[in-house]
């Protein structure tokens, strides 16, 4: 993994330089995409936690593609199609080095980090979980493995049980240790919470998954793209995130796996490019990561999240990270100065870069049309964390997500946007 | 979207409440936002809304077009629910609703229409409403 000893802060105003949609003006009709004459307000986008805006590097790295060495991957003799295969096998290496994988055997490409969830617990969970086993997660988990391991639980007769999730936002490790227990085959939970903003004590947890002989599967989504991660440190099996909310683009996600634990599984998809040798009666696989991605693969999106991931090393996670933290905790500070809105999650410090919130008397999607009024991007609704909501009593809360090229103007804009809603429905 | 007039029903819905005389009652939600809307109906002999309630929670939007809706369709008959569509409750609102917030504007709308359609034996009475975006 890349390491960089830079700390001073970032020159903000230059890196936005870098998104051309940054510059972008909103307000007019949005029935159609693109700048209009009653576009008259400068954006200020604050859901990155959804999906981050896409510098011109990995842009342009995938126009190169695109227009000079466009082909189809692996099994192309031709000029073109050993650019591209060399460009998209390399891609796995990049990643690989990145969040502190071994090789590129253990970087297999998804669409998505749901994906990634679906793809083992299909592949591992429909084959190995039975009754008697469980799968523990966490009441702040995301639907992304959530709904996948409670529906594979439910069909092979597995049990379900979530470590519950204190009044301050995190997680009662006390419970956890209750409830990962000797029949306990698999702990899949969130690294950073998308709702709360928690940074979850992942070492501990994958300690105490393989103290009773679990797997521990690390949703890696929301912190990946804003802070350093070693996977190998961490000693986690499996680990996912999405190219999508680093800068790098959609269509693509990464499921990183132990090399000797994808070895003994069998493949999620089956078709082209995965298999070794084929006859009408049977088939034999490729290697790794290659038996677990079937068919035509992203190659345009591989090629944009090394890209991506090139750009957010030029940047430096370290002063990332710390730029996140700097911004997170001022809104905290500055929603927190109001007694009617209730901030959710832990305090303002060691949190991802979000902020989820309510407003008394206001509901979220009304507070989050409010806010689009003044051209600030919040997010509003469950964040695909529905059971959460429900533990918080909250039918919806707004998210408020940042990174590294946002400003402390932006937050005083959203912080301004929610003073105007007050004052709407007072 | 938020006019003084929108914020007035949102804030002192009409017909707010329930019927415990109502000839049908039903209930719907858009499971994305969270606005739920249960709406109670007492027809008269010629199949006409003699008196209409709603109740539920929800954002600004769902809340004022069920409570603007519902005075609307007192005297209307069930033939006549059932022929509007979502641009007579966005005529209604008389606001530009952005697309994404459509949803919860149809939301009382579609509850009063499913709802007489199980009254009718037209839709199974096990049937959700549910809008999604």
């Amino acid at each position: 993994m890349a390491t960089h000893e830079q700390t001073s802060p970032l020159d903000v105003a230059v890196l936005r330089e870098e998104f051309p949609v940054l510059g972008r003006h909103v307000g007019g009709d949005v029935t159609a995409p693109g700048e209009g004459a009653d576009d008259d307000q400068p954006l200020v986008y604050l859901d990155n936690a959804a999906t981050s805006q896409t510098p011109r590097a990995v842009v342009e790295a995938m126009t190169d593609y695109y227009y000079s060495y466009n082909a189809n991957v692996h099994r192309g003799i031709h000029h073109l199609s050993q650019e591209a295969s060399v460009a998209y096998e390399e891609a796995h290496d990049r990643v690989a080095e990145f969040i502190g994988a071994d090789g590129r055997e253990e970087i297999v490409f998804t669409k998505n980090t749901t994906e990634a969830e679906n793809l083992i617990a299909y592949a591992w969970g429909l084959e190995e979980l039975g009754p008697g086993d469980k799968v523990v997660m966490t009441q702040m988990e995301h639907h992304a493995s959530l709904v996948t391991w409670q529906q594979i639980a439910k069909r092979t007769g597995a049990d379900v049980e979530y470590i519950r999730v204190t009044e301050d936002g995190h997680l009662d490790m006390d419970h956890a240790r209750e409830a990962i227990d000797e029949n306990t085959q698999m702990v899949s939970f969130v690294h950073i919470s998308n709702a709360l903003g928690t940074v979850n004590p992942v070492e501990e947890l994958v300690d105490q998954a393989h103290e009773v002989g679990a797997y521990a599967f690390v949703d890696g989504a929301q912190s990946v793209p804003n802070r350093s991660v070693d996977v190998g440190a961490m000693d986690a099996d499996f680990f996912s995130f999405s190219g999508h909310k680093l800068c790098g683009p959609t269509g693509i996600g990464v499921l990183y796996g132990k090399a000797e634990i994808l070895e003994e599984i069998q493949p999620y998809l089956y078709g082209g490019d995965m298999i070794r040798s084929v006859t009408y009666e049977d088939s034999t696989w490729e290697e790794l990561p290659w038996k677990f991605e079937a068919g035509t693969p992203p190659i345009a999106e591989a090629v944009g999240l090394t890209a991506a991931l090139d750009f957010l090393d030029d940047v430096g996670m370290e002063r990332i990270q710390a730029h996140e933290e700097a911004l997170t905790a001022y809104a905290y500070d500055r929603l927190t100065e109001f007694d009617d809105v209730t901030v959710y999650g832990p305090p303002g410090d060691n949190r991802g870069g979000l902020v989820g919130f309510n407003l008394e008397g206001v509901h979220a999607h009304d507070l989050s049309s409010i806010c689009n009024d003044h051209a600030v991007a919040i997010r509003a609704g469950d964040h695909c964390t529905q059971p959460l909501h429900d533990t918080l009593g909250a039918a919806a809360s707004a998210r408020a997500s940042f990174y590294l090229y946002n400003t402390r103007d932006e937050v005083d804009a959203l912080v301004e946007a929610v003073d105007n809603a007050r004052q709407l429905f007072a | 979207m938020y006019r003084q007039q929108i914020l007035d029903h949102y804030r002192n819905p009409r017909n707010y409440g329930e019927l415990s005389d109502a000839t049908f009652s039903h209930t719907g939600e858009n499971p994305s936002c969270g606005d739920e809307i249960t709406v109670d109906v007492v027809l008269n002999e010629n199949e006409a809304i003699e008196r209409i309630a709603f109740s539920g929670d929800g954002c600004a939007i769902s809340q004022a077009a069920a409570s603007m809706l519902t005075s609307e369709l007192t005297g209307m008959t069930l033939n006549e629910l059932q022929e509007l569509d979502r641009d007579d409750v966005l005529d209604l609102l008389g606001v530009e609703v952005t697309p994404m917030r459509i949803k919860c504007a149809v939301l009382a709308e579609k509850v009063a229409q499913d709802g007489a359609k199980i009254y009718h034996g037209e839709l199974d009475e096990l049937e959700q409403t549910t809008i999604e975006g």
